[in-house]
């Protein structure tokens, strides 16, 4: 399993997912209405990294941040 | 980088970082302060950060800096920070001026687009999501694909 969370204004609960790449998890998450809505404008962490890589290789307790569009200052 | 609960006390922080370099021989000490305007009705802004991805952001700023023969630094506010008061502080600091006029420039610039903050108008105490002046970092859509 690994650890989906939803960071700043997203407000969903954390969820754990089956997964053997990112592109399983995108899958999956396009699945939730309440999620897929934010995809395309949200990048990914695996383990506190950003990536861009869909390929990506998970491993068992990974933890997948999706961060929402930023506005610092 | 330090992050505060609250308003940030932009003269502590000015004559901290100055005294931190009093001895660092750089000639051009150059600060970017960020204050909170009163407009449509807010009370303050508020913000959330996550922590570990800002770190490998600004510990990014801090080598690209130190090839410059230049230091950044920057202090954030979490939480409420009411108007007519101060959220954000990054500063340069560089032996000559020009190098730290371009930086401070690039670096408050790339942390609007890229630093994970969320931002929030307080309006009768609720907070509310500022999307419309939101920006979707680097590398965003990845998982909509």
């Amino acid at each position: 399993m690994v650890k989906v969370e939803f960071l700043g204004p997203m407000a969903q609960e954390s969820i754990e997912l089956e997964a053997k790449t990112l592109a399983d998890v995108a899958t999956q998450l396009q699945k939730i209405d309440s999620i897929a809505a934010w995809l395309d404008k949200c990048a990914v962490a695996v383990n506190d990294q950003m990536t861009a890589d869909l390929g990506m290789v998970l491993k068992e307790g990974d933890k997948i941040s999706i961060l929402p569009p930023v506005c610092g200052g | 980088m330090e992050l505060h609960q609250g308003s940030l006390d932009v003269e502590a922080i000015f004559s901290k970082w100055l005294h931190e370099e009093e001895a660092s021989n750089y000639g051009a000490y150059i600060p970017f302060v960020g204050t909170i305007r009163a407009e449509d009705g807010i009370e303050a802004l508020s913000f959330d950060i996550y922590e570990p991805v800002l770190q490998q952001w600004f510990d990014n700023w801090v080598k690209k800096a130190e090839e410059l023969g230049a230091k950044v630094k920057m202090a954030h506010a979490i939480g409420d920070v009411p108007v007519h008061t101060s959220s954000y502080i990054s500063a340069v600091f560089s032996p000559k001026r020009r190098v730290a006029l371009e930086l401070i420039d690039e670096f408050v610039e790339d942390f609007k687009a890229n630093a994970p903050i969320w931002k929030y108008d307080v309006k009768e105490g609720k907070r509310i999501y500022a999307a419309d002046r939101s920006t979707p970092m680097n590398g965003s859509g990845l998982l909509s694909k």
